[in-house]
């Protein structure tokens, strides 16, 4: 079998591949880290590999799957963006601040992935902090997209999304607190889904914004997503805002059946803002859907314009917070030489953190603070219920809320770092999903100029199982998610 | 509204983050483009709107009173930039 | 210019609890640095609260005891700050919505008054850890033991009007949660610790002067102090016409001096926020009911109770009931005896002397509540003067048994059989004509004295074991008839 195979093959395949011992677990993981050796350096999508580690957890998969002991997953390779906790291995969030940072604890995602039988093969580029959508504002350099790499992958999970479409992994992991699983994944041309939240365990993923985060799996297909998020979901004692709710089979319960399907069209998400031959693409979509027997239904999300301003404010806030920690006393970077404790902490920090990330800690300080929290905090919390009460109203007669995950596809790196709010304005259509808190999915609608588009999916709270169900179907009926980029091992 | 370099300076004392003289025209001026933007908010009515913390009203599980964790100082010390006979160091501080 | 003082507490209450508020980490006095902090504790990235229910039923507890409302629905908020031993750079507290609301708390004064203290609220947050100044030379060394310590601060308003109120609700506090059992209010160690909000205004006059707060103190007799000290130091300042800073000051004990702290000299502005890692605390009827039932008798009932059934005074129940140990060794004695004002006397007395002198407390007392109802029985029943009893009382203090052992084994019984006693009288009369002459010559009011000498005679003859009430009239009668 090819190498350009195995990089290709769904998690489905590739299981029935290691059951049948047609290939050993650790073939898999040396094919795939020999792409990311031989790939890596064009796109910066890895910063930190742990290929002996893989290797010898591949040799155990492979002792489970000879026994006939595998289950989905096992033995199947993955790769963590760096902002979930990895015991004894270098957990940088993207930032200086923790450059060397090793913590003494596994995040309960990747101990949850790691009991399914996956292997791990090392970490992911991200923004700094998760706080970005170009990936341009990692310390560890810009990520490239593979589909350009003039271009963008889209941000913050955009290592994830650019090495899984690379075929570094079969699978990879994500968070999403404004649309960092959704964007990229839509700009990489993979299956990217952001659970409801609550639906996976937060601990030891490190921080942005507490009520907004919320990790995800990115893959190959609606199918592979499935058994990972059914590998990482339920509720952890040690997060107290993740949910008592059962957790289905995701990937037992896609029967590719929405004849009926009541899908709402927001006005709002195809306003002037987005790119016309995007909208093309979702139409095109959204009307592979209906021919497979949903109705197409014309929604309102009136206060879809306030997301922003929103979530510029609670995300911001939350994350002066939880950054207030990174102060140079018991890890992280540290000063050289300081001459007293005020020193210690403004140069630290200062040092440690690049720009975007000190702009979001200054505006959320800023709206924290006296005098300024009623006009602008509490006025954000207010208007997140408004926003979340649209989507309330929109699902009392829609079962699913379609439209598109980004308003372009990937731009030209480099072209929006100068203007932050041009760089907001790309997350215009997935943030208010995740004030919300409801589950969104991004999956391939086909290319403009051979980059690709996708197609958002948003569902009830803890409803993730009918939006992979709509892309599911719709994956069978299109090829558009078999789209590989003209990149390396795939270049014709 | 717009801020000013003297706002900022301020904002960023109570973040612990350091701006040189040199940074904080362009700081001042990115910042004040991103607070145009949520400035927005004050165009929208929420009188009687209840703020949302959460996106789900849940209420606070409750953990029963054991001590479950047994501290391996040393693990958790170990990326401790400064450290001696088991405390964090800090420069000296005066109260 | 006569000065008015004015001022309100706010205790700073660790809850007794095994493990943290937030964290599984044990909450232990004096463990090795840093050796009771996990990754929750010392805040490592990822890492997240998860509330400890013990802490919440201690501060419902608390909200019962004082009869305030409690928070149907509470929620923790971030406060944030910059400080070394602040490991998140917040701390995890109530701002918006605590869990103890109104309350009015009657403390008892010395002269058997109650004066009602208006509690604003109660909640719940995380201790800090600690900075340690005096190890290292050029370094303040940080250990975050205590972070995460369940704290629940008692606010009151400024109804303070005198140190000894002060201190007076302190000591009614601290009966009040030991009685709980939902601290074990040991000051020394920071289990309690008292912040005093205080300023001064013309008596007399309605408004607020400028008030300073004192950080931290952590005993009775500081609280005492420092609030002279300040009152002195503030009015100083008026009366030289200057004003009061507002600030943050720190009592110096040595000194006896309060002084501003220079840490706090940056304003804060702590910018609260709901904590998004924790949801609100929902305490619905049932909770509070099932927690009521639970709650024991407290202090201001037990003193009631102890004066209309046991007929104590004022004074002895507001002596007995602070110590809840105290009170339940009382109650225990009076089980055993059925006299309760000699118990009272016998534990306020000698057994508190004793107990005091060897720094024991009555919970270890060697003497148990038992034996020293066996001792007052004796008493009561006349087998026991007085003076014999305290002699039975330092041996059962040395652990040589019951009284009745020691009574027995030592023959220590009062001699209270009149033959016995006629003849010992008798003996001496007969032995001394001199002072017999003196006594008849003498008027009533001599005489009392004089019969002392016969007293102590026979007392010497009788080993101290004649019933001095017996001894004294048989004295009497014979005295009278040698006329």
């Amino acid at each position: 079998m090819a190498d350009s195979d195995v990089l290709n093959a769904s998690v489905s395949d590739l299981q029935r591949m290691l059951s049948a011992r047609a290939i050993s677990s650790e073939e898999l993981v040396k094919t795939c880290l020999g792409q990311i050796e031989a790939e890596n350096d064009a796109l910066n999508a890895v910063i930190t590999l742990c290929g002996d580690q893989a290797l010898s957890d591949a040799r155990e998969a492979d002792q489970v799957l000879s026994r006939g002991d595998g289950k989905p997953l096992t033995g199947i390779p993955l790769l963590h963006k760096d902002i979930f906790c990895t015991k004894g291995v270098r957990t940088t969030c993207g930032s200086h601040m923790l450059e060397t940072f090793e913590p003494a604890y596994d995040a309960t995602v990747v101990a949850r992935l790691k009991a399914a039988g996956t292997v791990t093969l090392g970490k992911c580029n991200m923004d700094e902090f998760a706080m970005g959508s170009s990936n341009e504002t990692s310390f560890f350099g810009a990520v490239k997209n593979p589909w350009d790499l003039d271009c963008v992958p889209g941000g913050s999970s955009g290592g994830s999304a650019a090495a899984l479409a690379a075929g570094f992994a079969p699978l990879v992991t994500g968070t999403d607190t404004g649309g960092s699983i959704r964007q990229p994944a839509s700009l990489c041309g993979i299956t990217g889904l952001k659970p409801t939240y609550g639906r996976v365990s937060r601990l030891g993923i490190i921080a942005f914004a507490s009520s907004l985060d919320q990790a995800g799996p990115m893959a190959r297909s609606a199918e592979d997503c499935a058994h990972m998020l059914t590998a990482m979901s339920g509720i952890d004692a040690g997060d107290s805002t993740s949910a008592d709710r059962a957790v289905p089979d995701f990937a037992a319960a896609l029967n590719g059946k929405i004849e009926g399907l009541r899908i709402g069209i927001p006005r709002e998400y195809f306003n002037d803002a987005l790119n016309p031959k995007v909208r093309e693409r979702i139409m095109a979509a959204l009307s592979q859907l209906e021919k497979a027997g949903a109705q197409l239904i014309d929604i309102d999300l009136p206060h879809t314009h306030y997301a922003i301003a929103t979530y510029y404010v609670i995300a911001p806030a939350e994350a002066s917070a939880n950054l207030a920690r990174y102060d140079g006393v018991r890890f992280g970077h540290r000063c050289d030489d300081p001459i007293d404790l005020e020193d210690l902490y403004l140069r630290s920090r200062s040092e440690g953190f690049g720009e975007e990330v000190q702009r979001r800690i200054l505006v959320g300080t800023y709206a924290l603070s006296s005098g300024f929290y009623d006009a602008y905090f509490n006025k954000a919390q207010q208007v997140r219920r408004i926003i979340a009460d649209d989507f309330h109203r929109a699902f009392e007669t829609v079962d699913v809320i379609a439209g598109p995950s980004a308003p372009n596809v990937a731009f030209q790196c480099g072209t929006k770092q100068q203007d932050p709010v041009a760089m907001y304005m790309e997350d215009i259509y997935t943030l208010a999903v995740n004030l919300a808190g409801l589950p969104g999915l991004s999956t391939p609608a086909g290319l403009i100029n051979g980059m690709p588009v996708g197609l958002q999916l948003i569902g009830k709270a803890f409803d993730e199982a009918t939006i992979l169900n709509t892309a599911h179907r719709l994956q069978q009926d299109t090829d558009w998610h078999t789209y590989r980029p003209n990149f390396g091992t795939f270049q014709s | 509204m717009s801020v000013t370099p003297e706002d900022i300076e301020k904002v960023a004392l109570l973040a612990r983050l350091s701006i040189s003289e040199s940074e904080l025209p362009e700081v001042t001026e990115r910042f004040s483009k991103v607070l145009d933007l949520v400035d927005e908010l004050n165009t929208i009515n929420t009188d009687g709107v209840v703020p949302m913390s959460n996106p789900h009203d849940m209420t606070q599980r409750l953990r029963a009173d054991t001590v479950t964790s047994h501290t391996a100082r040393e693990a958790l010390m170990a990326s401790a930039p400064a450290q001696a006979s088991g405390y964090f160091l800090v420069p000296k501080v005066i109260d | 210019m006569s000065w008015e003082m004015v001022m309100g507490l706010e205790v700073h209450l660790q809850l007794a609890t095994q493990s943290k508020i937030f964290s599984g980490s044990a909450t232990q006095f004096g463990a090795e640095p840093n050796c009771q902090a996990d990754p929750v504790d010392l805040g490592m990235p990822g890492m997240l609260p998860v509330l400890n229910e013990e802490a919440v039923r201690h501060a419902v507890k608390f909200g019962l005891g004082i009869g305030a409302t409690i928070g149907e629905r509470s929620v923790f908020d971030r406060k944030n700050y910059f400080y070394p031993d602040l490991p998140k750079g917040y701390q995890v507290s109530q701002f918006f919505a605590p869990i103890v609301c109104e309350g009015v708390f009657e403390v008892p004064m010395a002269d058997g008054s109650l004066l009602p203290i208006r509690i604003t609220r109660a909640h719940l947050e995380e201790d800090a850890g600690k900075s340690v100044h005096d190890i290292f030379p050029r370094e303040t060394g940080i250990d975050l033991n205590r972070a995460g310590t369940p704290l629940l601060e008692i606010v009151t308003e400024p109804d303070f009007r005198t140190a000894e109120q002060a201190v007076a609700y302190l000591k009614a506090l601290h009966s009040l949660v030991t009685y709980l059992g939902i601290s074990d209010g040991n000051m020394a160690e920071g289990s309690m610790r008292c912040d005093i909000n205080i300023s001064l205004r013309e008596r007399g006059t309605d408004a607020l002067g400028t008030r300073t707060e004192i950080k931290n103190v952590n005993s009775f007799r500081f609280v005492e102090r420092a609030i002279h000290v300040e009152c002195e130091r503030q009015a100083d300042i008026l009366d030289d016409g200057g004003r009061i800073t507002q600030e943050t000051r720190l009592y110096d004990a040595e000194q006896n001096v309060t002084r501003s702290m220079r840490s706090k000299e940056v304003a804060n502005d702590y910018r609260y926020f709901p904590e998004p890692d924790l949801l609100p605390i929902e305490i619905d009827a049932a909770y509070i009911e099932a927690v009521r039932a639970t709650l024991p008798e407290l202090p201001g009932a037990k003193r009631e109770r102890f004066v209309s059934d046991y007929g104590l005074s004022e004074y002895d129940a507001t002596l007995l009931i602070p110590n809840h140990a105290m009170a339940s060794f009382f109650e225990a004695v009076v089980n055993h005896c059925h006299a309760a004002k000699p118990a009272a006397n016998w534990i306020l007395g000698d057994l508190l002397g004793a107990l005091n002198r060897s720094d024991i407390a009555i919970e270890k007392s060697p003497i148990s509540a038992q034996q020293l109802a066996g001792l007052i029985n004796r008493i009561e029943d006349g087998t026991l003067s007085s003076k014999l009893a305290k002699q039975v009382f330092d041996a059962m203090w040395e652990g040589l048994g019951e009284a009745d052992e020691i009574i027995e084994s030592r023959e220590l019984k009062q001699v209270s059989d009149t033959g016995a006693l006629e003849t010992m009288v008798a003996e001496v009369i007969a032995a001394n004509p001199d002072q017999v002459a003196q006594y008849l010559a003498a008027d009533e009011v001599k005489r009392k004295k004089l019969s002392g000498f016969f007293v102590g005679q026979i007392m010497k003859a009788s080993q101290g074991q004649a019933n001095p009430k017996l001894l004294n009239q048989l004295l009497l009668e014979k005295l009278a008839a040698q006329s």
